[in-house]
């Protein structure tokens, strides 16, 4: 019982961490007193946080390494697109379209997440890494090559060029092939984002510390062993897969119409290593830790902007810095030494589920 | 026919190129058991100090590549040193982030020696194309030299990975890293000779994929080494028979993806079959199948 409430106080402490924040934003705001490069990548940190946070469910949570999350938010992001765009006459409130586009983004990329989990489910460590890597440039080569546009008769798409999409005169162009979404209309704001991320918090949350999560972190520690007692590990596996790639769909569809125009290729491996590298800097298994480190590395370089050209060379340099510093053992011993001398106490046991490393 | 011919042709010469750079991740994966996104990067630098060897200080194109080679090699085992060596007893994820913090940092430095406007590649093969069947099949000889050299790096590799005493030590590391150091071989000196011969055959790579692709720009490596690690997978991560096989079977698929069912699907294509190849299995063609045990 115990342990229970101490899961519970953690929850409440991350859930008002992430309210705080909001608050501090939204007076910040309202007292103008943020540049515009940061208020521009409010959205985008909203988003990258509940990628964050879906990606550790994967990594964290379930020890899988996934190398494709990026491939889910493009599912999610254009799916969102087509839906706001096409909707726009039918309901004119851009609240009520935004809803309906994150919803049909979660749902396009949960179907994605468990054509996915399937193959996965076969296989193990780097295989299975490298299967979700091929997923997402499957999905990025698929979406550069596709047009959708919307007329008179309803949607239109095609593989092949705008002009075989067979449109009426009236038609619109939604996604143009390789240039991808044009002329979206931006529905996306800030208070949007925190609510998305309320959202991703709480349903993360909640299947971590419930039944089904319990019987994740199992197959996690010991797959042999969950599987003994019973443990059904192609359902929790697929659960997981689904419950993560619907919100990197949800936050994909978010992040989509934060743009007026987006292309396919945004959402590549590099996106998907982005998004890795916050779960690994957060904490394996960490959800406040992903928030904290997605917002704080979005923030990284534009915070870097005086040093322009050298802005990205010093992000490198400070990603290999604290790597080296959070794992290596003599490192790690003087860092330590160091807390233990400003803290003046043993440092308590903890009970984060941060303790697994990755794995089998 | 010639059509089938010259795409299968220019398939393994492609698949050469993937072969030698798939050879780089599975050594390394096979004895530091970890993923070195880095390496399509070392890439990218050995192909721009070839070009900086010819268009700069005017060496000619042999100088020029060993040039390459030795810088990369050098590269490879500084990197190691610096950034792997410190975090062998890690996590191996953390090491993984690691990876990508140098690809990051390679791509970066690139940009701001060498800036972001693509460089032309000269070419380094200067004999006439090979006509075959009365001039209806031409292979050009930039396709003749990189299937050569890949064989050529096969052949060596291969007699000096089960001949040479460094490279028993090698076998025996990537077998059982404590076993091999209780034996007095110096895992440390291995594992840098690994990162030395595989960062050297980038630099080989580089100059290869530059020859028949010449336009140089510091992410030049990142497309090629995702391919070259699908391949090192496909082939079965740790085995070096695996890497060859893998990396020239995913040049013709893709060539032939290209030629005959679409240009546009092409990578998508590459990848589905790879997802096919691993649900059959799960290894890899050549991987070795681990037991589990309880």
């Amino acid at each position: 019982m115990k342990n229970v409430k101490k899961t519970r106080r953690r929850d409440f402490i991350t859930y008002g961490l992430v309210i705080a924040a909001y608050l501090i934003m939204q007076a910040l705001i309202r007292t103008g007193s943020i540049t515009n490069a940061l208020k521009n990548q409010l959205v985008p940190i909203c988003v990258y946080i509940c990628m964050a946070v879906s990606l550790n469910l994967v990594v964290g949570i379930l020890g899988d390494l996934s190398l494709g999350h990026a491939g889910f938010m493009s599912v999610g992001a254009f799916t969102g697109i087509v839906v706001a765009m096409s909707l726009q006459t039918a309901i004119p409130s851009g609240v009520l379209r935004l809803v309906l586009a994150i919803v049909a983004g979660g749902l396009t990329a949960a179907v994605a997440g468990i054509l996915v989990g399937v193959p996965v489910l076969r296989l193990r460590g780097d295989y299975l890494a490298i299967v979700t890597l091929a997923f997402g440039e499957i999905i990025k080569n698929i979406i550069t090559n596709l047009y959708v546009g919307i007329d008179g008769s309803g949607l239109h798409m095609s593989f092949k060029n705008a002009m075989a999409m067979g449109m009426g005169l009236d038609g619109k162009t939604i996604i143009n092939g390789p240039i991808g979404a044009v002329g979206v209309t931006k529905l996306a704001t800030f208070t949007a984002g925190f609510l998305l991320i309320m959202v991703t918090l709480i349903i993360t949350l909640n299947l971590i510390n419930s039944r089904s999560g319990r019987a994740i972190k199992a197959i996690r520690d010991n797959r042999i062993a969950a599987e003994s007692v019973g443990i059904n590990i192609t359902k929790y596996k697929l659960l997981a897969f689904a419950v993560s790639a619907a919100m990197a769909g949800m936050a994909g569809a978010l992040y989509g119409l934060n743009y007026s125009g987006l292309a396919a290729k945004k959402f590549d491996f590099n996106t998907s290593i982005l998004v890795l590298v916050f779960v690994v800097l957060g904490g394996i298994g960490n959800i406040r830790g992903s928030i904290i480190a997605a917002a704080a590395l979005t923030i990284l370089p534009e915070a870097l902007r005086q040093f322009s050209d050298y802005r990205m060379l010093i992000y490198a340099i400070v990603l290999i810095l604290v790597m080296l510093i959070t794992n290596n053992p003599t490192l790690k011993g003087y860092l330590d030494i160091a807390k233990q001398k400003l803290s003046r106490k043993k440092p308590a046991a903890q009970t984060t589920e941060g303790g697994a490393s990755h794995g089998e | 026919m010639m059509s089938f011919l010259s795409s299968l042709i220019s398939g393994v010469s492609l698949g050469s190129v993937y072969a030698i750079i798939a050879l780089g991740y599975t050594m390394v994966y096979g004895i530091a058991k970890m993923l070195n996104f880095a390496h399509g990067d070392v890439i990218m630098v050995g192909a721009y100090i070839c070009f900086c060897g010819i268009s700069y200080l005017g060496l000619p194109p042999i100088l020029a590549i060993i040039l390459a080679i030795i810088t990369c090699t050098v590269l490879g085992v500084v990197i190691e040193g610096l950034a792997y060596k410190p975090l062998r007893s890690a996590p191996s994820l953390a090491v993984l982030i690691t990876a990508i913090g140098v690809s990051y940092f390679l791509q970066n430095a690139a940009l701001l020696i060498w800036k972001s406007d693509p460089k032309f590649f000269p070419s380094i093969v200067s004999f006439e194309p090979v006509k075959l069947f009365d001039g209806q099949l031409t292979v050009s000889a930039v396709t003749i030299v990189t299937v050569l050299c890949c064989i050529a790096v096969m052949v060596c590799l291969t007699v000096f990975i089960s001949t040479s005493k460094t490279g028993k030590a090698m076998r025996a590391v990537s077998e059982d890293k404590v076993a091999a150091q209780l034996m007095g071989i110096n895992v440390n000196f291995t594992i840098s000779v690994t990162f030395a011969i595989g960062s050297g055959l980038a630099a080989v790579a580089g100059v290869l994929l530059c020859s028949a692709y010449p336009t140089l720009i510091p992410t030049t490596g990142s497309m090629p080494g995702i391919k070259a690690f699908t391949a090192a997978v496909f082939g079965g991560i740790g085995s070096i028979p695996g890497a060859m096989l893998g990396g020239i079977l995913l040049g013709v698929i893709e060539t032939f993806a290209k030629a005959y069912i679409s240009t546009q699907f092409s990578d998508a294509i590459v990848f589905a079959v790879l997802i096919i190849v691993l649900l059959i299995k799960p290894t890899g063609l050549l991987g070795k199948k681990v037991s589990e045990k309880v």
